[in-house]
């Protein structure tokens, strides 16, 4: 019973990610875009929960679901009139894009097919991950533990925050 | 029956293609932005999905996703800076508009 959740959920999530993909690069109004992004990044922490990364799940919600969002939407109201539509793109262009994107994406699924016939795993033996344990993983300076990068990002967040204010202040 | 490693690679490989797409063909810097989330939306969980499925005893992907998203929000924040300093200056986001550097 539980498993057919599970399919039915996974087929949910599938769906919503390629259809609100393929809007988020389609469509013309820029607020619909960073809306149909939105809901691209909701699948996306679905499909962490699904695996059972808990705790990923509910960073990708906080900080790119809140965060990033909140930046691009407002970033979007300083910089459009509301009901801005892009002009249309014209043939040559999207002809480009679709054969970058075509050749890429077949040559990718071509690698995955012939490596997914040998190689299955299952996500069925997978192993839980307590918050004690994630923990320590950050906080500990042993191999295959984090502080290092840890740090390296938070001194990389001040950064940003010093450079945002100095490249957006008013002269 | 259990989705398989395919079942998850096939829509990041899909969102990773709209990615490319959108970033080619869009004109507006936001839009670019967007696709470009997109694109580093997909890589991160293909990180995710190997660890579970490849390495399932093991954590290395998982953070590596983390701290990703670590910097896709330091990142995105600076471009913002960037663009709204950039409409600032030549009033559109119009990427075929703005070519020189300083006025």
């Amino acid at each position: 019973m539980e498993s057919v959740g599970n399919i039915v959920m996974y087929f949910i999530i599938a769906i919503a990610i390629i259809v609100f993909s393929v809007l988020t690069v389609t469509s013309r109004r820029i607020l619909r875009t960073a809306t149909y992004l939105l809901f691209v990044l909701f699948a996306t922490a679905g499909i962490y929960f699904q695996l059972g990364y808990e705790f990923l799940g509910a960073v990708q919600i906080a900080v790119y679901a809140g965060g990033i969002m909140v930046l691009f939407v407002f970033a979007i109201l300083l910089t459009h009139k509301p009901g801005d539509k892009a002009e249309p793109l014209t043939s040559q262009k999207k002809a480009l894009g679709l054969t970058a994107a075509v050749l890429g994406v077949a040559a990718c699924s071509y690698a995955l097919v012939s490596f997914a016939v040998n190689a299955c795993g299952s996500a069925a033996d997978s192993l839980e991950l307590d918050m004690a344990r994630l923990g320590q993983m950050l906080m500990g300076t042993e191999k295959y533990q984090y502080l290092l990068p840890f740090e390296a990002i938070s001194v990389l967040l001040l950064a940003c925050i010093i450079g945002g204010i100095v490249v957006a202040r008013k002269k | 029956m259990e989705p398989s490693i395919l079942c998850y690679l096939i829509p990041s490989l899909i969102m990773f293609g709209c990615g490319v797409y959108g970033f080619i063909t869009r004109r507006n810097m936001l839009a670019i932005l967007i696709s470009l989330e997109l694109m580093l939306n997909a890589v991160d969980i293909n990180f995710v999905v190997f660890n579970r499925f490849l390495y399932p005893g093991e954590f290395e992907g998982m953070f590596f996703t983390l701290f990703a998203i670590a910097l896709a929000a330091a990142e995105t924040a600076l471009v913002i800076a960037i663009i709204i300093n950039i409409f600032r200056m030549a009033k559109n986001l119009d990427i075929s508009e703005i070519s020189k550097m300083k006025f």
